[in-house]
């Protein structure tokens, strides 16, 4: 039973040699890698464009940026994130603690329906909430038919009436997380709270709070990622923001080094929220240690019932309730003169670039997360990473980011294959371009879907269907496929309305003629005719309904 | 007659640590083996390279005398026609039970499939079931259509990897039972691996141990009790205690508690120090018997106690013995040995 190595050597069969040395052996190793990083390209390139160019300052440009803009637009990006921030907690944390573990009435309702401002595009609030609190808005009205004026109203239009819109828009991210947090917490925590002589209300400052803080942490980061990233709610507000920023220095001023140049400093600010949401992140293990059963619900009685209902109300009124109704009332009485082809035009357009891009991302999605699969090594995990990055990147800044090679690279082929013709642009402003973008943006979105459902099937599971017979095409076709249907529909499902509320991409690179609904409302707002821009926003809070429902269902085990 | 399947030399390691280490071993049609160890002795390893999961890093597999296996050379598991049982069944849960049975069928025409599926159900007990989808049955059923899914395609060799140690006690002892009789009846060669002695007593014809990727011995159950060919045999395979003792005779040795004689030579010369196996069922209580032992523990078993004895010089042994013969401990009873097999282990 002696090992015998020449005896094993002699009966090697020859084509062993080649399998190891051959061209194909050679790509087999590095195909996996090879996918992700082209994958991962979409993303890099842009990024790497405007991370250089912070390298390269122009001292004119930062001369002229110092002068004018700099000073106003980083007090106003200080005082909207911390405005933003308080907002958020103040409204997000108390709600989740009530619905988690109060009893009250409508708690269970409540419980799904203070996620429903995540439906409502965080511009089409702004411009809603604008109409209604204006001086000339119904609230400022009725007001006046019982005072002598409303001069002590506070404006709407100003910094304060912004974050308070923001607040409203995306306080359900931090609502959200903490309500997980809370409820899954298990009732032990607060229990062992109890035998130590804490009230439940004590319990939640020294024990729920500390324990959720990743949870409530990830939740407001999230929250301050789409300020930052924001370019519809501050152009109806006339706000100066980088977002708003970048696009007037790229189309009002035609300078495109100075709109790189105001995007390297917002992509360093969001850097900072990454670094941060991944340290929020990375301690969010430790409150799984306390999973036991659910906590049960302290039923609350009398006024404090009430207050526990009212103040969930007032907030939902306020978030959701208020402005929708607004829309509605806007839509129906511009129904006659707005109905019309033209809005299917807008609608249609919508509806075929977001289900061009989220079938696209899908396909994309599938492919790297096949990937992960097939190759489970380093440097996939990091490329995966790096794919996906895009999500934290505000559009205005991908759109910058992607239109500079792409023009360098239409130059390079006008002077290879147009020279003298009277040709200025190859891929400029094509459709292909902006699904680039797109794809670069939302990837995430897809990825985490579809890598969701690639993590469910067991290693085992492929292994039974290779013993059995099966190998490459027939086993991604009769295992994978049937198994990732459902990631796969919610992946397109979560592209497609992200797609059709997205703003900033659409606006700055899409082809002549190419306007959706999105870039419809913009034109409308800034012109001020609200109620005109109200019957395509409701199309899209109609549409972006679906996802948050989902949401609702599938988190709603507590 | 030729072998089934062939395990000559075979290695493999991870990240340079060595799992399975120069093994060898053969297997004749018909016939079921275990192989049985700790988790992390390598002996799963061992199932992913004949399945084709795993290459190797020397020696070869061969399968009816065709080589399947070898460094640089691995045919693919799809076209081994070797069949696996999941330790968590891997079902596919988007397929009822019949389909998750006719999956490896694809070459059939649809009647001679249904006919098979519809066989391959009967024989697992499970023909009520066969619209249902998995997570609508109980673990045990679960098994079935796992075992009924393997064998459907008839294939060459089936690997069972700790089947059945996500059952309770009680199905795991009953379906271990019926799995052999499946096995057997469909006339199938089989290699199971876990971690249960008396799990692998029950299934196997043939077992291996395994320690830190060596295969410790290779032999029936009855052998391996009787006659370990290793001392890490003897400890992990049933109980007892190790007795320090010197050869007397080309077939006896002499203990502290008087001389005894094994019906086979010993390996060991005249005057060699060794260590003799004592098995509780060769520690038999006899009231009659001159030399006593102290009862230092008990552990009651229902028709017996398997009591710790200590003799003059302080060695203890394990004893079995039947449940009426109640002693206290610090009582000195009286004992005789049985030795017949001697067991013994260069010191």
């Amino acid at each position: 039973m002696s090992f015998e190595p020449q005896g094993l050597k002699a009966d090697n069969p020859p084509f062993d040699f080649r399998l190891h040395f051959s061209m194909p052996s050679v790509f087999r190793r590095w195909r996996w890698p090879l996918v992700a990083l082209l994958i991962s390209l979409l993303t890099l390139i842009p990024l790497s464009v405007i991370v250089l160019s912070s390298l390269t300052p122009d001292p004119v440009i930062w001369q002229h940026l110092l002068d004018y803009a700099l000073p106003e637009l980083l007090n106003n990006t200080l005082w909207l994130v911390l405005g933003v921030a308080a907002g958020v907690l103040l409204l997000g944390v108390p709600l989740a603690w009530l619905v988690a573990v109060y009893d009250f009435p409508g708690r269970k309702h409540f419980n799904w329906a203070l996620m429903l401002p995540l439906a409502m595009p965080a511009y089409v609030m702004a411009f809603t909430q604008v109409g209604l609190f204006d001086f000339s808005g119904p609230v400022q009205t009725l007001l006046r038919a019982h005072f002598d004026n409303t001069r002590w109203f506070p404006p709407i239009r100003s910094t304060g009436g912004l974050v308070l819109v923001m607040s409203l828009a995306f306080y359900p991210y931090v609502y959200l997380l903490a309500r997980n947090a809370f409820s899954t917490m298990g009732r032990r925590a607060l229990e062992v709270g109890q035998t130590l002589g804490l009230s439940r209300s004590a319990g939640f400052w020294h024990i729920a709070l500390p324990m959720a803080r990743p949870w409530i942490m990830g939740g407001l980061i999230l929250a301050l990622m789409e300020t930052l990233a924001d370019f519809g709610t501050v152009s109806i507000f006339n706000f100066d923001a980088f977002t708003t920023a970048i696009y007037k220095a790229w189309f009002s001023l035609f300078s495109l080094d100075t709109a790189k140049q105001l995007a390297s400093l917002l992509v360093a600010l969001i850097f900072v929220m990454v670094v941060l949401e991944q340290y929020a992140r990375g301690r969010r293990a430790y409150v799984q240690a306390g999973r036991a059963a659910p906590l049960p619900r302290l039923r609350l009685a009398g006024a404090r019932a009430w207050l526990a209902s009212g103040y969930a109300l007032l907030v939902l009124v306020l978030a959701f309730v208020l402005p929708f109704g607004q829309l509605l009332v806007w839509s129906w009485g511009a129904l006659e003169q707005e109905w019309n082809e033209a809005l299917f035009g807008y609608a249609l357009r919508s509806v075929t670039l977001s289900m061009m891009a989220a079938l696209m991302i899908v396909c994309v999605a599938l492919l790297l997360s096949y990937a992960r699969r097939r190759d489970g090594g380093a440097l996939v995990r990091l490329l995966a990473r790096v794919a996906t990055l895009g999500y934290a990147v505000p559009g205005t800044v991908l759109a910058v980011g992607i239109f500079v090679p792409i023009a360098w690279l239409d130059n390079v082929l006008i002077g290879h294959f147009f020279a003298g013709q009277d040709v200025t642009a190859v891929l400029k402003g094509t459709l292909a371009v902006m699904l680039l973008a797109y794809v670069s943006r939302f990837l995430a979105v897809g990825y985490s879907a579809v890598d969701a459902a690639m993590n469910r099937i067991t290693r085992s599971q492929e292994e039974a269907a290779r013993n059995l017979g099966y190998s490459g095409f027939a086993l991604l076709r009769h295992v994978h496929l049937p198994l990732l249907q459902g990631g796969l529909l919610t992946g397109v499902l979560m592209v497609f309305v992200d797609v059709m509320k997205e703003m900033p991409i659409t606006m700055m690179t899409r082809p002549f003629g190419w306007d959706t609904l999105a870039v419809r409302i913009y034109g409308l707002t800034s012109e001020g005719v609200f109620d005109q821009a109200a019957l395509p926003a409701v199309v899209l809070v109609l549409v972006g309904l679906i996802p948050t429902l989902l949401l609702s269902r599938q988190k709603d085990v507590a | 007659m030729d072998a089934l399947l062939q395990l000559n030399a075979v290695s493999q390691a991870y990240a340079g640590k060595p799992v399975i280490d120069n093994m060898s071993f053969q297997l004749a049609e018909g016939e079921i083996a275990c192989l049985l160890g700790s988790s992390g002795c390598g002996k799963t390893t061992v199932l992913r390279c004949i399945a084709g999961f795993e290459p190797l890093r020397g020696g070869d597999i061969r399968l009816n005398g065709e080589r399947i296996a070898a460094p640089g050379y691995n045919k693919p598991a799809h076209l081994r026609a070797v069949g696996m049982v999941f330790q968590d069944y891997a079902l596919f849960p988007h397929l009822d039970v019949a389909a998750n049975v006719g999956f490896g069928l694809r070459g059939l025409g649809d009647g001679e499939r249904k006919a098979r599926v519809g066989l391959m159900l009967e024989v697992v007990g499970l023909s009520a079931l066969a619209g249902a989808y998995p997570h609508e049955l109980s673990g045990g059923q679960q098994q079935r259509v796992a075992l009924a899914r393997a064998l459907a395609p008839r294939p060459r060799l089936l690997l069972l990897d700790e089947p059945f140690s996500n059952l309770d006690v009680d199905l795991r002892q009953r379906l271990s039972h019926e799995v052999r009789g499946i096995l057997k009846e469909q006339g199938m060669t089989a290699i199971m691996v876990t971690h249960d002695q008396q799990e692998a007593f029950a299934m196997a014809d043939k077992v291996g141990v395994m320690h830190h990727g060596h295969l410790q011995q290779w032999a029936s159950p009855y052998q391996l009790y009787h006659e370990p060919a290793s001392r890490y045999v003897a400890d992990f395979i049933g109980q007892g205690a190790f007795v320090p003792a010197v050869i007397s005779g080309p077939q006896c040795v002499t203990l502290e508690v008087g001389e005894y004689c094994s019906l086979t030579p010993l390996a060991y010369q005249v005057g060699a120090q060794v260590d003799v196996l004592l098995r509780p069922d060769d520690v038999v209580h006899d009231d009659h018997s001159e030399l006593t032992a102290v009862v230092k523990g008990k552990v009651f078993m229902g028709s017996e106690f398997m009591y710790t004895l200590q003799l003059p010089s302080g060695q203890q042994v394990l004893a079995q013995v039947p449940s009426h013969h109640n002693h206290a401990i610090g009582e000195a009873i009286g004992i005789r040995l049985e030795l017949d097999h001697l067991i013994a282990f260069a010191r």
